[in-house]
């Protein structure tokens, strides 16, 4: 904590006054809350110990980033050739040579959100931080507290724009550890349409924290769809939390996807505020080694008419742990609400481990809600029927891995993601153990 | 081609097969009654190499090799075809992408040709007209929403794709409506041929007036009781399995 405490204290950035009215209170609720425990019924952190982040000193990189990073750097993140727009962030810093927006509609706005606290300060003053709440929250509050640069992203009202909007947001690591505070800030205005990727990943392999929060605000028909697609290098963490507020029949998607890091917490928070709003949110998790990915989703059905949709699935390997906590609240005005949940875990090791845990608030009632959680390992039957067909064990369980990850995967249309997706699933499957014994573990948890 | 000796075997702590003996030669189709709970789907899982299945002595060889130290993929490889009882279904997988990457796996095992999906098309509707398959099932996912005949069916045509040497069926017959037990029935003899041989494991009489055998074989509590040509069929079907075990097993000349 005192080192923590300390680097607050040493970052001299200059921001515009009322970025620095923001900083200055959340540096206080970060001193009296500090970080999240395991302790004291702390639900939301019950199967996610954060000590190894807390007690670190990671030290918070300057703006340097052009001498360390290469175009090379980006190959591995690069979808979408010369044709999608790309902003690029190392440590939180934004990284001009590296950006290029070809293909962006001249009244949209996608820029350094450094920039646009000169440029735009009313657009950032109205919606930066409206959404993700600090008081309650010691990581929210520490990426508030070093708030500087990010990106910002306006759309107008009627406005489609047809090409991705790709983030890329890299940390380049000491070897003593290092963190950055990523942050992205989406508007769109009534009936406006847009697809934001947020890919993120680490230089070298070093101990580091990316700690981002984003903040996604939909008007009245807007369509946002989204993407978290998590590839840090293995000592990497990431701490993330994403707000989204949906007004009117807008609807909102979003596709998580974590692949690499040590520790990787997102937190998906979505407010379906205006009537006929609806989100459709899916997660594939895949694991190795003693990694630990926690997905915490809580949809806040607001309005009459609202649609959520959560599908997430997970692939544990080695002793890694899977978390999933569900959440659905339909408050009392939320008439002919709909909303659906599943979390499915494929268990590939005897060490590994999945905690799935939905949660249903229900004050409404005339509502449709349904849920479920599976954990199981490879089905033996199917993989004696592959293998009876010519297939070795180890096509055959891929086969099946990919066939388990396919029901995520069909929600992504976009097709140099989809394809830069398999990829990622294929090298992070790894057969060194076999499964012990013949037994076919189904079990239904709920 | 495929001798089996003294196999013992066992499914769940259970000894279900007690000493099979069987010689089965190319250009021959094998008969295989018995009642529920002879052991007839434990022989068929144990020659196609279910790892539930546990050999607990007993030889198995085919063309003189021993099946019973490969693994299942192995004998897929070497020419062994089980046609499921219950065929599984593989949600999220295509019917004609795992037909594809099962017949290139056997093709690479043997230094064959592998196909493109352009090519193994092309042999894929042309066995589909064997077993009267509606190629659109092929692009969906693996037996998931198929009915039952056309699970059936679908095993049929995985067998004409591979071509197999020994094709190993449990029960084709079960729960298939006349039409269907006819096309099932077409199918497995067009793949009769003098190098190839078929071991047909039923409970009914019913299919083998279909696909005539060239030997009957009575499995009861897990023995060969009897073998005999296809009258043995006949006979158990107007009598039933009682009093078969006592009565005397014939060696058919094969």
């Amino acid at each position: 904590m005192e080192a923590w405490n300390a680097s607050i204290a040493g970052d001299a950035s200059s921001v515009p006054d009322n970025i620095h009215a923001l900083r200055e209170s959340a540096i206080a609720t970060f001193a009296e809350i500090g970080f999240p425990t395991t302790r004291r019924g702390n639900e939301d952190w019950k199967y996610t110990d954060i000590r190894s982040i807390a007690n670190a000193a990671y030290a918070s990189l300057a703006p340097d980033p052009a001498n360390r990073v290469a175009t090379a750097d980006l190959d591995q993140h690069i979808m979408g050739g010369e044709v999608w727009n790309r902003l690029v962030f190392v440590d939180g810093h934004w990284l001009p040579g590296l950006s290029s927006l070809p293909s962006l509609p001249p009244e949209v706005t996608a820029m350094s959100l450094a920039n646009a606290m000169s440029s735009r300060p009313q657009l950032v003053a109205t919606n930066l931080a409206q959404h993700a709440r600090f008081q309650d929250n010691g990581f929210t509050a520490l990426n508030t507290a070093f708030l500087r640069d990010g990106a910002l992203i306006t759309i107008p009202d009627g406005i489609e724009v047809e090409e991705p909007i790709h983030l890329i947001f890299l940390s380049s690591g000491l070897e003593q550890g290092s963190v950055s505070h990523p942050r992205t800030l989406v508007t769109l205005g009534a009936n406006a349409k847009a697809t934001v990727i947020e890919s993120y990943g680490g230089l070298v392999d070093a101990p580091y924290l990316a700690n981002s929060i984003s903040e996604f605000v939909l008007g009245s028909g807007a369509h946002l769809e989204t993407f978290h697609l998590q590839q840090h290098s293995p000592q990497g963490n990431h701490i993330g939390s994403t707000q989204v507020k949906l007004a009117n029949d807008s609807s909102f998607t979003a596709g998580a996807f974590d692949f690499g890091g040590s520790i990787s917490r997102n937190s998906l928070n979505v407010m379906l505020e205006g009537a006929g709003s609806s989100c459709n949110l899916y997660g594939l998790y895949m694991t190795n080694d003693s990694q630990h990915v926690d997905n915490q989703v809580l949809v806040d059905h607001a309005a009459p008419h609202t649609t959520s949709r959560q599908v997430y699935k997970g692939v544990l390997n080695g002793h890694s742990r899977g978390v999933f906590h569900g959440n659905i609240t339909v408050r009392k005005e939320a008439q002919k609400t709909d909303a659906l949940q599943m979390d499915k875990n494929l268990l590939l090791s005897d060490n590994a481990e999945a905690d799935t845990k939905p949660a249903l608030w229900i004050y409404a009632d005339d509502v449709k809600c349904g849920h479920g959680a599976t954990c199981g390992k490879l089905d033996d039957t199917a993989m004696f029927y592959l293998r009876s067909r010519g297939l070795d064990e180890e096509s055959a369980r891929r086969m099946l891995i990919h066939a388990f990850a396919n029901e995520v995967l069909d929600n992504v249309g976009l097709t140099p993601l989809r394809v830069h997706l398999e990829q990622v699933i294929s090298s992070s499957l790894r057969f060194e153990g076999k499964v012990e014994g013949n037994r076919h573990d189904l079990k239904q948890t709920l | 081609m495929l001798e089996i000796r003294n196999l013992v075997a066992s499914v769940g702590g259970n000894q279900v097969l007690n000493g099979i003996n069987l010689s089965i030669q190319p250009g021959t189709v094998h008969a295989i009654m018995g009642p529920n709970g002879s052991g007839k789907s434990t022989l068929s899982n144990v020659l196609a190499g279910h790892p539930q299945y546990i050999v607990n002595s007993g030889e198995v060889t085919l063309d003189g090799v021993d099946l019973l130290a490969m693994p299942p993929e192995e004998r897929a490889r070497a020419g062994v075809f089980l046609c499921f009882q219950h065929p599984v279904e593989v949600p999220g997988v295509r019917m004609d992408h795992f037909m594809r990457a099962g017949y290139n796996a056997i093709h690479k095992s043997r230094d064959q040709e592998e196909l493109d999906p352009i090519q193994f098309d092309r042999i894929l509707q042309e066995k589909v007209k064997i077993v009267e398959i509606d190629p659109v099932l092929l692009k969906r996912n693996v037996n998931d929403g198929f009915s039952g005949g056309e699970k059936k069916r679908n095993e049929i045509l995985q067998m004409a794709m591979l071509e197999p040497k020994l094709s190993i069926l449990d029960e084709p017959d079960s729960g298939l409506d006349v039409d269907s037990l006819r096309i099932v029935a077409e199918g497995i003899n067009a793949l009769r041929s003098p190098d190839k041989a078929v071991l047909l494991i039923t409970h009914y009489q019913r299919i083998l007036n279909y696909v005539v055998p060239d030997v009957v074989n009575v499995l009861i509590n897990g023995r060969i009781v009897r073998s005999g040509g296809k009258e043995l069929a006949a006979k158990i079907e107007a009598n039933g399995y009682e009093g078969q075990e006592q009565g005397q097993t014939l060696h058919p000349s094969a």
